[in-house]
């Protein structure tokens, strides 16, 4: 039995989807345990068709809460786990997922982001950056790589799981409806052969040996008896996750040096505003681009060197101000001016982005 | 020196005496468990998944690996843990709350798709960690602090029947049984024959053990065991309820 779907590289067409769950296969996930939701169901679609090829695992699960708490549960057996969810169902799954925060459990998860709030349409939106970078009652402790195009989608999937298992947080790859349904030109590999290390997975749980007798037991909690117990475990979090911080942290930005406006935007949005901004640079016009490929941790320091350079940023995002909220609290203390550009659950065109840039800029 | 009674072998004897309150029927059912993984030498590939609730307080109560969830959330964990290695033991441990309220569509599923795994459930009628709220369990007139003037059956319905339930909705080779800490001999027995089931591979094993709450039912020690013994088996028919062989004798 092959062990590997992609050899060598290989230049295809497919949907986002389908990206990721040959993502998901090259980087040697193992099992996939999921609930049926738009758009994210051809993962699940794609990853069961492959998976007895290739010796790997699938289990569907009666909800989300169940698909996220069977991911840790692979995860504790020593498998490279992961599920895929949206909207209704990112909410469900917030709960698993603060229990790999407070355990230190490596776990993928992807987000295909649809409408919301509550059901909505099944179709687009970037209304999940609040929740996938924030959800849970805890603190944030997991990162969250927002692709822009389907081969970000494949080489973010395969790097998930580095990232997981590296530093044992929670990682989601959040993508949106368009980029899960969309069909577009990427090219798969096999990373192992581009010189990326495929970190493995150990057990947690049923290690060798017979607990008490060769080693200790493995035994994990996630309550705590009094207020400095947690206070202390949290402590040690917090300093790994400001370790990592700088480590994980990826941007991609032009024309910031020079500008008088940043377009600031994520996702599948940020390609509408790469377009504008580089045909209104070619104009003539002092507007540059930036965007946050990790909403958290957030590239802090770039954002705030863009900020102080050019004084003034046009935030375009296809929610109310999610990603503004977490810019503004990067940025806070710095001079500069946010201006919106928001339209909920509603793509927005390069177009629009230009001429909104023009208005602003006179 | 008084002369103890010997602990399980799998106990972990370093966090003894355990956490549970003076009279609470956990640190039984945990015996007859630690019993039974002796009997069974299933200590190294044991894995045992705790609830929130009282059952919590078990997260380092064995020497076996231990995974300490959500409320309701325990089933999903092991059953995630037996998929992705199946030479593990995966044994599920929770209250009435976590496994009838807000994890029952875990144990639905789960066992509707004959996941390979043992659920052991412990039914004190009420939610003991959070002050003894009434439960899917709390018999009809049982005060509790949600029902101050006793359960209304009108109102809140009618205690949950658990195996009986999951009886129903397994296929044939689950191991489905309701023991009692008022008979612990009979009790290690329905759980031995619960993980035999998931070693032999023959499908989901659910026991439910009657078992006592002094501190919430607000009882002395013969009115624990009178409710125990008498009042709750009025309800809840303590005995092997699906068996994939032949039926275990009675108080056997």
């Amino acid at each position: 039995m092959a062990d590997k779907p992609i050899q060598g590289e290989k230049r295809v067409f497919m949907t986002g989807n389908e990206v990721v769950a040959y993502a998901a296969m090259a980087a040697k996930a193992e099992i996939m345990y999921g609930y049926p939701i738009t758009p994210q169901n051809e993962i699940m679609h794609y990853w069961t068709r492959m998976a007895p090829k290739y010796n790997r695992e699938f289990l569907q699960t009666e909800d989300e809460l169940s698909a996220g708490f069977t991911t840790l549960g692979g995860v504790l057996a020593g498998r490279k786990a992961f599920t895929a969810t949206a909207g209704p169902g990112n909410t469900l799954m917030q709960e698993p997922m603060s229990m790999a925060e407070a355990m230190r459990l490596p776990s993928v998860v992807v987000v295909q982001q649809r409408g919301g709030p509550s059901t909505a349409t099944v179709i687009y939106s970037q209304q999940e950056v609040t929740m996938t970078t924030l959800g849970g009652n805890g603190e944030g402790l997991r990162v969250v790589y927002s692709t822009s195009t389907h081969q970000e989608l494949f080489d973010y999937t395969i790097k998930a799981f580095n990232t997981a298992w590296k530093y044992r947080f929670p990682t989601f790859v959040l993508g949106d409806g368009y980029q899960a349904k969309m069909r577009e030109s990427l090219t798969m590999y096999d990373p192992e052969e581009r010189g990326i290390e495929l970190l493995p997975a150990q057990p947690y749980m049923g290690k060798p040996g017979t607990p008490g007798v060769d080693r200790p037991p493995s035994q994990y909690r996630n309550t705590y008896n009094v207020e400095e117990e947690l206070y202390e475990v949290l402590q040690g979090y917090f300093e790994d996750y400001a370790k990592m911080a700088p480590e994980v942290a990826e941007y991609e930005s032009f024309g910031v040096d020079d500008s008088d406006l940043v377009v600031v935007s994520h996702g599948v949005v940020a390609r509408a505003c790469k377009e504008a901004v580089k045909e209104l640079r070619e104009a003539g016009v002092k507007v540059g681009y930036f965007r946050p490929i990790t909403l958290r941790p957030l590239p802090e320091k770039q954002l705030r060197e863009a900020a102080e350079k050019s004084g003034r940023f046009l935030v375009a995002e296809s929610a109310q101000g999610q990603l503004d909220r977490l810019l503004k609290e990067a940025l806070f203390g710095a001079k500069v001016e946010m201006i919106p550009m928001y339209k909920p659950g509603v793509g927005i065109t390069s177009e629009e982005v230009a001429a909104r840039v023009k208005s602003v800029m006179g | 020196m008084s002369v103890q009674p010997a602990m399980p072998k799998s106990w972990r004897l370093d966090t003894k005496p355990h956490k549970f309150c003076p009279g609470c029927g956990h640190g039984l059912v945990l015996k007859a468990l630690g019993q039974a993984i002796d009997e069974l030498g299933i200590q190294d590939r044991a894995v045992f998944g705790c609830d929130i609730g009282c059952s919590l307080l078990s997260w380092d109560f064995f020497n076996v690996d231990t995974i300490q969830t959500h409320h309701g959330r325990t089933t999903p964990v092991v059953t995630g843990m037996k998929r992705a290695n199946p030479n593990l033991i995966g044994i599920a441990y929770m209250g009435d709350g976590g496994g009838y309220a807000i994890g029952s569509q875990h144990l639905v599923n789960a066992a509707a798709r004959n996941e390979r795994i043992t659920v052991i459930l412990v039914n004190n009628t009420q939610y003991g960690m959070t002050g003894g709220q009434m439960a899917p369990t709390t018999m009809p007139g049982q005060k509790t602090e949600t029902s101050p003037y006793g359960r209304d059956p009108e109102k809140t319905g009618y205690p949950t029947q658990g195996p009986e339930m999951v009886a129903a909705i397994t296929k044939e080779g689950a191991y489905v049984a309701r023991g009692t800490v008022a008979n612990l001999r009979q009790l290690k027995g329905f759980i031995k024959k619960a993980l035999e089931n998931q070693i032999n591979g023959g499908g989901f094993s659910f026991v439910e053990a009657l078992s006592t709450c002094p501190t919430n039912w607000r009882t002395n020690a013969e009115e624990t065991w009178n409710f125990v013994e008498k009042e709750m088996t009025k309800y809840f028919k303590v005995g092997e309820i699906k068996v994939p062989g032949p039926r275990q004798e009675e108080g056997n």
